[in-house]
């Protein structure tokens, strides 16, 4: 996969989950979805702490999209993000990996990091 | 090749002579019988003992085969002085027999000095060198290796150089008349097409019969190679042209190697272009391996600026400051799908950046971009292309297509720009400017936002790790070799990158085990420039041939070498768990075959072996900037220094 389709990920999924409707996200053990994010390849994309921003796939922590959304992205992406369907990954294992998401503490403002000021 | 009236006997005339006189010896009582009684038995026969050539020719009037030992001209010295006219600097070289004649007069003919012979571990390691050399240097870098077992080695690197345009000059051994090869390894070590397995991806290749015939190819292939599209080419060096003796009436001469003028777009479809661009309203400019030399940087920010239009920069090469506002790399997708013009420079894959695609089951396009679109290619490529390897990309709709060298064409349409431009159409252009420079800051405030998340992980983001080398560097003479696209392009994206060796592209072919052999070379060229060359090592690239660690420090090459260790062919683990995933089989088992761990690699411990100042891994952020800083104070002494760090996958 080159360049150019990472960014089609990113942007496809950014604007697929910001259009879909949102609910409550189910209670998820987030001990155990940190394990699964690893465990079914989240972090190869996104990074281990969700933090994307890279060219692979976009940032879903923190303060991840609605529940609805995660999921319907997971099952039926859009482009070219893999498909996790029930069969691979089911509602219980989505819901801990997304309150594990949840868990992931905001980062420092890039103005107040000086690495990032020159 | 050598004539038969020649004066002097060679080494393989003399093998030959010796085998013919023990052939005769077994059917008549030879003249050395008589003549050299005291000479020592030759050979398993034991009973003939070598001829007195001198003495058998006074006895008998034969022609003798004279047993000479020493010769006082050899072709490869001439070789030699052809490299020498061409001004190649080094020649890298894994040793080989097939071309020992020619390793020998580069050394002690030669005085090793320009050509300097540089030795490498592996010939994908010589040709990988050569083209990190050359993309710092602008000129060839010459290797040799085998015709056959070299060749094969090489013929990957060899690849990586034909897509991304970078002239090779290389020459490998052969020893085309088989009644001259030793019995064994010399004929394993012969081909009689050596140069077929390549001639899909080099540019030219010949086999010189004589050394006129290789003095001539000789400066040819340099004419050629460094002639945009620039690209390898290959020479075969034959082991008797080499190992001869010069003949005396041979008085082979080295032609002159002209300055070459690189192809122009021609002057009407430039004026055409330039009309087309200043009349449109959303113009964009895409470069990819546009600025061949210094000069082509400064010529697309003056068209850039002439236009007041966006610069996407592909990043090929280096062309276009990363800090100018003009440069919208990163906002590439939304501004080719409003442009009404688009006009793309040294384009690989025009195509792709005007489409999307879709890899799923069923693979789908879609155009991004308006109906009306008008595009224009500006390319040297145009000029050559071959069938075989498919590096040209899906056929684009391009409605103007100038075949003529990006670079070498931009004086031109920048003068043909400037007069279509009056005043009223300057004040809208300086508006537009104005627009994108806003554009450019905020694209900038948003992606050192991105790079701020994940800032403290363990494993280290590969945004950290890249602003961590940025801080210890960013007030040096720096020079960035290494490919950007494996850490998610955050050097281009947040470094500011002027000048043309801050920045020297990907591997052209994407072909693994590129970024550890032509860093090294990129840093061989840059080392007399006083220059401190980085770069960003992937883990799996540095595993096809490490050697080349060697070869740095044995050469005495400074570069610091920072390994993004994501412990993977990270690239081919996101494929796998994309089937796995299609399949409904999950992804747990997509380190199979792909992660490089069990056990972890310990870079730091290989580069120490080879003679390398190494540190790591390091795994926390925290501990890196000092790890960085001790390694740059190494490399400030002259050596190759590495830090190992555990990082993100991407």
């Amino acid at each position: 996969m080159n360049f150019r389709c990472y960014l089609v990920i990113a942007a496809a999924m950014l604007f697929g989950t910001a259009a879909l409707a949102q609910s409550a996200a189910p209670a998820g053990d987030a001990g155990k979805g940190k394990q699964l994010f690893v465990a079914d390849g989240c972090y190869q994309c996104h990074g281990y702490v969700g933090q994307g921003g890279g060219v692979a796939g976009p940032r879903l922590a923190p303060a991840p999209v609605a529940f609805d959304a995660f999921t319907s992205q997971l099952r039926e992406p859009r482009n070219e993000m893999p498909p996790y369907t029930d069969k691979i990954l089911s509602e219980k294992d989505a819901a801990d990996i997304y309150a594990y998401l949840q868990t992931i503490p905001k980062p420092p403002a890039a103005k107040d990091i000086p690495l990032l000021n020159q | 090749m050598a004539k038969p009236s020649r004066t002097g006997v060679d080494r393989r005339k003399f093998l030959k002579g010796a085998a013919l006189a023990g052939a005769a010896s077994l059917t008549a009582p030879p003249v050395a019988a008589r003549a050299q009684s005291a000479a020592p038995a030759a050979g398993a026969a034991g009973a003939t003992p070598m001829p007195n050539a001198q003495t058998a020719a006074a006895e008998t009037g034969a022609a003798a085969h004279v047993r000479v030992l020493t010769q006082e001209t050899c072709g490869s010295d001439f070789m030699v002085d052809c490299i020498k006219s061409l001004g190649i600097e080094y020649i890298c070289s894994n040793p080989g027999s097939s071309f020992r004649s020619l390793q020998d007069s580069v050394i002690t003919y030669g005085g090793n000095k320009s050509p300097e012979f540089i030795m490498c571990c592996h010939e994908e390691s010589s040709v990988g060198m050569a083209h990190g050399y050359a993309k710092i240097e602008g000129k060839p870098c010459g290797v040799f290796a085998h015709g056959t077992v070299g060749l094969q080695h090489a013929s990957m690197a060899l690849y990586n150089a034909y897509c991304d345009r970078v002239p090779v000059w290389m020459v490998i051994g052969n020893g085309l008349d088989a009644t001259k090869r030793r019995p064994g390894v010399e004929w394993l070590h012969t081909v009689q097409d050596a140069c077929a397995m390549v001639r899909d991806f080099v540019k030219w290749d010949d086999t010189p019969a004589s050394l006129q015939h290789f003095a001539e190819s000789a400066v040819r292939a340099y004419k050629i190679a460094t002639t945009p599209p620039m690209e390898p080419v290959v020479l075969v060096a034959d082991g008797e042209l080499q190992e001869n003796s010069i003949p005396a009436d041979e008085k082979p001469r080295i032609p002159k190697l002209p300055r070459t003028a690189p192809p122009q777009g021609d002057s009407g479809a430039v004026a055409e272009a330039a009309r087309m661009l200043a009349a449109a309203e959303n113009p964009v400019i895409l470069a990819d391996r546009c600025a061949r030399t210094p000069a082509g940087i400064g010529l697309l920010v003056e068209l850039a600026e002439a236009l007041q239009a966006p610069v996407c920069d592909l990043g090929g090469r280096m062309n276009f400051p990363s800090r100018h506002p003009l440069n919208q790399s990163s906002r590439m997708r939304a501004l080719v799908a409003q442009a009404d013009v688009i006009l793309g420079i040294e384009m690989t894959d025009f195509w792709g950046a005007t489409n999307s695609f879709e890899d799923q089951i069923h693979r789908t396009s879609q155009s991004i971009t308006k109906a009306n679109v008008k595009r224009i290619s500006l390319s040297a490529v145009d000029l050559y292309t071959k069938s075989n390897y498919q590096d040209f990309e899906r056929f684009a709709d391009v409605d103007l297509a100038i075949t003529g060298d990006g670079e070498a064409t931009l004086p031109a349409l920048i003068e043909a720009v400037k007069r279509q431009i009056d005043p009223g159409r300057k004040a809208a252009l300086d508006e537009r400017g104005k627009k994108l420079a806003a554009a450019h800051k905020g694209a900038l405030e948003r992606t050192r936002a991105d790079a701020a998340y994940g800032w403290e992980a363990s494993p280290i983001s590969t945004g950290r790790l890249c602003m961590e080398i940025w801080n210890q560097i960013k007030n040096e003479d720096w020079s960035m070799v290494s490919p950007t696209n494996g850490i998610s392009g955050w050097p281009t994206r947040l470094w500011d990158m002027q000048k043309h060796y801050h920045h020297i592209g990907q591997s052209g072919g994407y072909g693994v085990g590129y970024a550890a052999p032509s860093s090294v070379g990129a840093a061989l060229a840059n080392r007399k420039h006083g220059r401190l060359t980085v770069a960003i090592q992937p883990d799996g690239d540095l595993m096809y041939a490490p050697g080349v660690l060697w070869t740095a420090a044995h050469h005495k090459i400074p570069m610091l070498a920072v390994m993004h260790n994501n412990r993977a062919y990270h690239q081919e683990m996101m494929h796998l768990q994309r089937m796995s995933n299609r399949r409904n089989r999950g992804v747990e088992l997509a380190s199979v075959g792909t992660a490089i761990t069990g056990p972890n690699v310990d870079y730091a411990k290989l580069a120490q072996s080879m003679g390398w100042y190494a540190t790591g891994p390091i795994s926390d952020p925290k501990d890196l900037g000092p790890a960085l800083q001790r390694a740059i104070e190494v490399v400030k002494r002259g050596e190759p220094a590495l830090v190992d760090v555990v990082t993100q996958p991407r």
